[in-house]
């Protein structure tokens, strides 16, 4: 760490990973409300249960953002952050405001959450990922505004970097897009086109600028490349990234009311959003390929590799499974859907999160360049349990998703919805089992910080 | 990456095809916009149900559905397509107000199970109202048979 005011990305850290924790307990419990279906009926319905599980995930998402924006940022344009007590004030904020909603969605019905919070005012709850009262909405909308400034003061009173400025627009991006929240007409149609705009503009988009930045960050640091040649590749993925995705946005537009040319449109370009994902991995293996020094942090390579691969298969390959018109035809709103869903989130948006937390909490945690060897050892144990369980988890329900497309969709005689499921409980079972290795994974994860403190810490090689 | 495709040519890529592929997105959703009227069933928001749609779908957002459901193949998948739930109920709004009134309020042991919400008559025809005027959008043939 060389700027003191680097210091306040450790909240935000810290923050996330307990999100990430609660995020996976509800996924434990939905995924046994699939096979035991009145487990926890009806304190904890399936819809309840979701909810915690994805707000969490997203809240965690956008805590270690902000945690590896307030991170690099200084470092980045050498000089102190603009407005540290801003940043620590923004982050109490944020955590109250995530703490009350998640307590509403628990102890009291939706219902009666809708309710609390005036949502006949200005209503926008009740849709997917966007579940928030609208007043957390607001809340995200202040937080964001005042991090946007922060960094953006940052970066405009020091030096400029390529990786700064992806960063920031990436961020922004984030902050535009997320205010396509806040129309929700009663026109179906019109509600579900524009609710694309905030999730498909966010993890096909404008995220993906904040990945590759945060990526190159690590990659720069870790194997000494020169700065120019990553930069070169960071803007070329992130140009391909917006070139294929925006169009490509049209992949959720072809049975929602939107006129047929969406599926050539959305086809098409969706088609090529692989293209920057594979590059993304090239790129990691071939700067790794020619460090020019050993990094002691072996852990966090491991994560930045791991990312690179698994965000291909995720986004890229199990993306393009379904994209095509003609198979999304018959998989739309599948457990195929929620296969992809698992392994583009993990592979891409988890995985280079926990990158920047591997590479930085040492530093920000007062050692030089790495943790010790042991606690590397157990970071790497519980990478590879989480990561090779999310495959499992994700060939589980690719499984189930293929029978359920076939038994409710295909065949000589269509059956029902619940009569297919039942006939699936298999999958939904081995799913469920993998569920609690990758608990398992988190839960080493999260040891691996308590553990060999007082043993030196791992120097390099060379 | 060769030498003679420079760092500055690789920015001007980023703006450059960045900028002109939203415009096109744009442009594409404007195409958009004027064709909805024809296929999004917007004529029975205007028309005289217009109001109880509208209370339809206030219920469905306040209740989380689409926690469970998928309505257009969006949503959760732990329970069925609502999208055509009004012609997989035999094209009947009472059908499925009478689903949604009778779902046990303890649930069914060991299954998946509705909540009971308790709803009144007016809430019960709204959602009715809401779910039929969705069966009849335009979807381009989707889904591909009464199953959902
Ligand atoms: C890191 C990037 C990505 C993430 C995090 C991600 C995540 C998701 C999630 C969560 C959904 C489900 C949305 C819902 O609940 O309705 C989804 C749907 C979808 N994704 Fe992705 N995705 C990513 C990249 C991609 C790419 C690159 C492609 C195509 C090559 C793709 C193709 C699709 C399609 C076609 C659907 C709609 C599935 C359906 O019809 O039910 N995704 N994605
Ligand atoms: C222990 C592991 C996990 C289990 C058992 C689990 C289970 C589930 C279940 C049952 C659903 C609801 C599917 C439905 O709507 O019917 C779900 C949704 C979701 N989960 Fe998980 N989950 C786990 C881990 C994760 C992880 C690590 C991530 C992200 C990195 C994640 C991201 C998501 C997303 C994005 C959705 C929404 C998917 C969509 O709409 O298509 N889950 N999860
Ligand atoms: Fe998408």
């Amino acid at each position: 760490m060389k700027y003191q005011s680097q210091s306040v990305a450790k909240l935000y850290f810290i923050a996330a990973i307990a999100l990430f924790a609660a995020q996976i307990l509800f996924g434990l419990i939905m995924g046994l409300q699939y096979v035991v279906g009145d487990f926890l009926f009806p304190e904890i319905p399936f819809n309840v249960a979701r909810m915690v599980h994805t707000n969490a995930l997203i809240v965690w998402m956008l805590m270690a953002f902000m945690g590896a924006a307030y991170y690099l940022v200084p470092e980045e344009a050498e000089t102190e952050l603009f407005a540290p007590w801003l940043a620590t004030l923004m982050f109490w904020i944020f955590l109250v405001a995530a703490g009350l909603t998640v307590a509403g969605y628990l102890l009291v019905p939706y219902a009666t959450l809708a309710e609390l919070t005036m949502n006949e005012l200005w209503p926008t709850m009740g849709r997917e990922f966007l579940e928030q009262p609208t007043i957390t909405k607001l809340g995200i909308v202040i937080v964001a505004l005042a991090f946007l400034f922060n960094i953006g003061m940052t970066i405009l009173k020091g030096r400029k970097t390529v990786v700064n400025l992806v960063m920031l627009l990436g961020l922004v991006g984030l902050a535009v897009f997320f205010l396509f929240a806040f129309y929700n007409p009663v026109n179906v149609v019109m509600d579900k086109f524009f609710w694309w705009w905030t999730v498909h503009l966010w993890v096909e988009g404008v995220w993906e600028l904040i990945l590759g930045a945060i990526l190159a960050f690590v990659l720069i640091k870790t194997t000494g490349v020169d700065r120019e040649v990553i930069e070169k590749w960071l803007y070329i993925i992130i140009a391909m990234t917006l070139i294929t995705g925006i169009i490509g946005t049209g992949h959720h537009f072809f049975w929602i009311g939107t006129p047929e040319y969406w599926q050539w449109w959305g086809s098409i370009f969706s088609a090529m959003e692989p293209i920057p994902f594979f590059m993304m991995t090239v790129f990691a293996f071939n700067m790794v390929n020619k460090r020019r020094r050993e990094h002691p942090n072996k852990v966090a390579i491991l994560w930045a590799l791991g990312t690179a691969v698994m965000a291909f298969l995720g986004a890229g390959v199990w993306g393009f499974l379904h994209t095509l018109s003609p198979v999304n035809y018959y998989t739309h709103g599948t457990q195929i859907t929620a296969a992809h869903g698992h392994m583009a989130f993990y592979g891409a948006y988890v995985m280079i999160n926990l990158t920047i937390i591997s590479y930085a909490m040492p530093l920000l945690r007062g050692r030089n360049a790495a943790n010790p060897p042991k606690s590397q050892i157990m970071e790497m144990w519980s990478f590879w349990l989480m990561t090779v369980s999310m495959v499992f988890i994700t060939l589980f329900l690719t499984g189930a998703g293929i029978l359920q497309s076939y038994l409710q969709r295909m065949g000589e005689n269509p059956q029902s919805f619940m009569a297919v499921q039942d006939q699936i409980a298999l999958f939904y079972w081995l799913r469920e089992i993998a569920g609690v290795v990758f608990l398992i994974g988190l839960i080493l994860y999260i040891a691996s910080f308590f553990v060999g403190q007082s043993d030196p810490e791992a120097v390099a090689a060379d | 990456m060769a030498e003679a495709f420079t760092k500055s040519m690789a920015r001007n890529i980023f703006y450059g095809g960045s900028a002109f592929f939203f415009l096109l997105f744009l442009a594409l959703t404007f195409d958009t916009m004027g064709q909805l009227p024809n296929r999004d069933n917007r004529a029975a928001l205007e028309g005289e149900l217009g109001p109880v749609i509208a209370q339809g779908k206030a219920l469905w957002e306040n209740n989380d559905c689409i926690g469970c459901h998928t309505l257009l193949g969006e949503g959760a998948y732990f329970a069925p397509e609502l999208g055509n739930v009004y012609k997989r109920f035999g094209n009947s709004t009472d059908a499925i107000k009478g689903f949604i009134m009778s779902r046990p309020k303890d649930g069914i042991p060991g299954r998946r199970s509705m909540p009971q919400f308790n709803f009144n008559d007016e809430e019960l025809t709204a959602l009715a109202e809401f779910l039929k005027y969705v069966s009849e959008i335009n979807t381009a043939g989707w889904p591909p048979n009464i199953q959902g």
